[in-house]
């Protein structure tokens, strides 16, 4: 299916978002992320479905004023 | 000073953005002695991997962290991120902004008040970045923040402290909340002058990032905060209309010439 992933689209062949993150490649990187614009944490990443069009958002660490 | 059950180790808040090199990040943070490092959350495309890069970085420092929701427009943004940032950087400590008006970086009030509120009610510590309006802090405070960050100039401008009458009003009407002067700090003076009005702490980020040697200018606004804190708290003489001799008269010549006729 195909998703937007930090406003880019992606096809991805999983549907939970700890799966999602993994096949994207993030491995153990210090992220956090957001679905439809709600903030999903780590702990529950396993549960969350995302659906056909699902906007996931994967923010790390970066300079700050 | 408390920050939320915190003593800082200094009362300079140093932003981590715009410098050439991490290296040199690194030396002006030390450089600066800051108490506090501005850090922020981005998109980040699995090859690259420069966050992560970054947060080693920070985590040698051994500075606490402040995480910030900088390019944030509205309560719903500002409030997800703010949950992210919770989670990367394990600190209920969030800097809020909600900004309104894109050309000077203006918070939306309403929006952080509202931001302020939610966060609080989630176990945040929140550290509004607002205006120097006092009806506004009012709010902030009932909202349940415990420190304001009102801004001295529009960030990035380096024009120091657009309102001093404002400044003062906000800092005379809640004397015993610990505030922190943020955005605008151009200069080591700027810095100086926000302590000589009673300001708790300042934050600084491009005066020193931008400056021609970050280091040196790191240096020289842990001087100016530790003269203008110094200076406060040493209660300074209050300004006169017109001049009082500060050396002695009795005994100069004049004197002793009248004291003959």
């Amino acid at each position: 299916m195909q998703i937007i992933v930090n406003n880019e689209p992606h096809i991805v062949q999983t549907n939970t978002l700890a799966e999602i993150i993994h096949e994207l490649g993030y491995g153990t990187a210090r992220i956090a992320t957001a679905l439809n614009g709600d903030f999903v944490p780590a702990s529950q990443r396993k549960h969350k479905i995302v659906e056909e069009g699902g906007v996931v958002e994967i923010l790390a660490p970066m300079q700050g004023g | 000073m408390l920050f939320y059950g915190v003593e800082l180790s200094s009362r300079l808040m140093l932003g981590t953005a715009q410098y050439d090199s991490p290296a040199i990040l690194a030396e002006s943070v030390k450089a600066a002695q800051a108490g506090v490092v501005t850090v922020s959350l981005r998109r980040e495309a699995a090859s690259l991997q420069t966050g992560q890069a970054f947060w080693s970085l920070i985590q040698d420092l051994n500075v606490p962290v402040l995480p910030n929701t900088a390019g944030c427009h509205s309560v719903k943004e500002a409030v997800t991120t703010a949950h992210m940032a919770r989670e990367v950087f394990g600190t209920n400590w969030i800097k809020l902004e909600v900004i309104g008006q894109g050309d000077l970086l203006q918070p939306d009030v309403f929006g952080l008040v509202e931001a302020t509120r939610i966060l609080t009610e989630d176990g945040f510590n929140v550290f509004p970045y607002t205006t120097e309006d006092l009806v506004v802090a009012e709010r902030l405070l009932k909202a349940g923040a415990e420190v304001l960050m009102p801004w001295g100039a529009p960030i990035g401008s380096g024009k120091g402290l657009n309102n001093v009458f404002g400044l003062r009003a906000l800092r005379a009407h809640f004397p015993k909340i610990p505030m922190v002067v943020d955005a605008g700090i151009g200069k080591p003076s700027h810095a100086t002058a926000a302590f000589e009005l009673g300001f708790d702490a300042v934050l600084i980020n491009t005066a020193v990032a931008k400056a021609g040697d970050p280091i040196k200018m790191a240096t020289a606004f842990k001087l100016a905060c530790q003269a203008g804190l110094a200076g406060f708290s040493s209660i300074p003489m209050e300004e006169r209309d017109m001049a009082v001799p500060s050396t002695p008269t009795l005994g100069l010549a004049s004197s002793l010439s009248e004291s003959f006729i």
